[in-house]
């Protein structure tokens, strides 16, 4: 089957029917090409929301609490509600839904870092190790915060790169102590975000916090991350109860939003990517939908093929060709013209969607695409070789109908006189 | 080589049944030069086609070097006719995108030999018939009695146990139609069966037996000693 003859006699048929050829290959090109440029504008699409999820972990969830509103037990509305640090026993130990907790405790006023001659006033942000994961923190040098600056409550500090540029210029902080309103603090650790969102923050242990600015065992906010989940359902349910079992520690409503906010990031992009999902189906309707047309076209083509090379085919059966080699010959020819017509339309298709990639890095680089909704536009290795599988599967079913008419060519009939 | 005992055919056409052959018997032997005769309508195209396992019949029988040829499905058929059967048409029927060496190694190609040892072969079969300068040349660039050669070359080249061939003078001048017919008889002077359909007289006078055919039956036999009577009978006529 894979014979030269093969090919050789493909190629001479394609070579006197040039434009023909060209025609019934561009169909399929274009057909391929618009899916491509369909999936990827669909990938980007999706790679630019995911983006926005991607500061923090997606199963991450936050914990806030206020005043109730709603009368709970006999208690009045109005009480204030506060977390304290056997509810962070509680979640980490008690709480099976719950994977990884990270308590806050928010510092009062107005916090001055100071560092030899040079002040500033910047986000202080107190937590515990597992923040690092939760929030993404990209640390370039030295460490984030460990256990052991928990439970020995050091007065280290890990510090983002506009807080270092401020108070250090050009020197190197690792080691050096930055004053927070006069107390001393170790620089262990330098955060780096390429998206300029957390570099003036500071990130500090928050046991040390409490001790040190008067908090006892107040903690204001939690940041957890959930179990991952596959539904919305799941995630919601996994909200409820943490509320409900936050509401039995500290005796208000689970309703009660105000008495206690939470925000479950998990559902959220759960949501966000079916509907992502429903976009993709489309696209690959109709982008295929796009294709069959080329298939038909394809198939129109050969059909008249054969028509014209009916005696060429009544030689070969006479000269002993069986059903089975002359099927092979016009499935082949088929195939051949799909997948180098695909092939092109997806290597056009693919470059354009990498070229404008290009363009949107170059503008992120330049800081010039802030928020942008739309994100590596490209077609991944599964989409692209599930696409030559279709190429190939359309090649054969364009000259399936053709190649059966060819077997059953007389050689009677095709080598008659006129 | 040939036995054909009470061979019946009829083709329907729409609601027409047309019986071309009824009940013919033929019987040729291992290297007979012979040629079938029948004006149109006759079935010697029909008979021919049955001969060449290019179409089936309805009943009797026929066996080729032995083998009963009867109810063949599309693949054995098309290897059976590749192993016993060589063609050769009035229209030479050559593949005009290939050329004389490529057209004659085609059997060969459908009996799996590789692409060089058929083309080594075909060469030496179309230096046989005196066309090797010919082998790379397309068949547009052939005259007819060049283009006949290559497909007699063909016809031999899978070494087939009976020569077929379909008026083969039919488009050819007479000083060509000679020369061939003289290959002929020296393909078949080496051994080979040859069955030769025409209407010309003078080239079914060359062959070594005359079938005729008419209305579907055999109508006369002519075998070697009255063939120069049939001779003297056309310059008569």
């Amino acid at each position: 089957m894979f014979d030269v003859d093969v090919w050789q006699e493909i190629f001479s048929t394609i070579k006197k029917n040039k434009l023909r050829t060209f025609l019934t290959g561009f169909s399929v090109a274009w057909g391929i090409f618009m899916l491509m440029i369909l999936l990827g504008s669909g990938n980007g699409l999706q790679n630019g929301v995911k983006e926005q999820f991607a500061d923090n972990s997606v199963n991450i969830m936050w914990m806030w609490t206020g005043e109730t509103t709603l009368p709970y037990h006999g208690l009045k509305e109005g009480r204030p509600i506060k977390f304290k640090n056997d509810d962070y026993t509680y979640l980490t130990e008690k709480s099976e839904d719950l994977e990884q907790v990270s308590s806050r405790f928010y510092l009062p006023g107005n916090i001055m870092y100071t560092y030899k001659n040079e002040y500033g006033s910047f986000e202080t942000s107190s937590c515990h190790p597992a923040l690092l994961e939760m929030e993404k923190v990209n640390i370039v040098a030295g460490r984030f915060i460990n256990d052991m600056d928990i439970t020995d409550f050091r007065k280290v500090i890990v510090i983002g790169d506009n807080i270092k540029k401020a108070l250090f210029k050009d020197e190197d902080p690792m080691g050096k102590y930055i004053k927070l309103n006069n107390v001393p603090f170790k620089v262990v650790g330098l955060c780096f975000d390429k998206k300029r969102q957390n570099e003036r923050t500071a990130y500090i242990p928050v046991s040390t916090a409490q001790r040190i600015f008067n908090g006892a065992d107040r903690v204001h906010t939690f940041a957890v991350t959930t179990k991952m989940v596959k539904t919305t359902e799941e995630a919601e349910a996994i909200t409820e109860r943490v509320r409900q079992s936050m509401a039995l520690r500290h005796n208000f409503d689970p309703k009660d939003t105000r008495a206690m906010g939470s925000f479950n990031m998990l559902a959220e992009y759960i949501r966000t990517m079916k509907i992502f999902q429903a976009i993709k189906i489309f696209v690959w309707i109709i982008g295929i939908g796009t294709l069959i047309a080329g298939i038909v076209g394809v198939s129109n083509i050969m059909l008249i093929l054969v028509k014209e090379r009916t005696r060429e085919i009544g030689i070969r059966k006479a000269l002993g060709a069986t059903p089975a080699s002359v099927i092979g010959l016009v499935l082949l020819e088929s195939v051949l013209i799909t997948t180098v017509a695909g092939y092109t339309g997806l290597v056009i298709g693919v470059s354009i969607m990498e070229g404008i990639n290009y363009i949107l890095e170059q503008m992120l680089a330049s800081g010039g695409a802030d928020g942008m909704f739309f994100r590596n536009p490209t077609v991944d290795f599964t989409t692209a070789v599930a696409s030559t599988l279709i190429l190939v599967i359309s090649g054969a079913i364009a000259g399936y109908l053709p190649a059966r008419k060819a077997a059953t060519v007389k050689p009677i009939e095709a080598l008659r006189d006129e | 080589m040939i036995q054909i005992s009470d061979l019946h055919k009829s083709y329907t056409m729409g609601s027409n049944s047309l019986h071309v052959l009824k009940g013919l018997n033929l019987e040729i032997d291992e290297g007979e030069f012979v040629s079938i005769m029948g004006s149109s309508g006759s079935g010697k195209s029909t008979l021919l086609n049955i001969l060449g396992i290019l179409d089936d019949y309805d009943q009797g029988t026929y066996h080729l070097g032995g083998k009963l040829i009867q109810g063949l499905n599309e693949t054995r058929a098309a290897l059976t006719r590749n192993e016993m059967i060589g063609f050769i048409f009035q229209s030479f029927n050559l593949i005009s995108f290939k050329n004389a060496m490529e057209n004659v190694a085609l059997p060969l190609y459908y009996q799996k030999v590789s692409r060089k040892k058929r083309n080594l072969i075909a060469l030496e079969y179309l230096d046989r018939l005196g066309l090797k300068e010919w082998a790379h040349h397309l068949p547009n660039e052939m005259s007819g009695g060049q283009k006949q050669r290559v497909a007699i070359a063909r016809a031999l080249i899978s070494k087939p146990k009976i020569i077929l061939a379909d008026e083969p003078t039919g488009a050819l001048d007479s000083t060509t139609s000679f020369e061939v017919m003289d290959i002929l008889k020296e393909i078949n002077d080496q051994g080979k069966t040859v069955i030769i359909v025409t209407h010309e007289h003078d080239i079914a006078a060359m062959t070594k037996k005359i079938i005729r055919l008419k209305d579907g039956v055999i109508e006369e036999v002519i075998k070697n000693g009255e063939l120069q009577l049939f001779k003297d009978r056309i310059r008569t006529e």
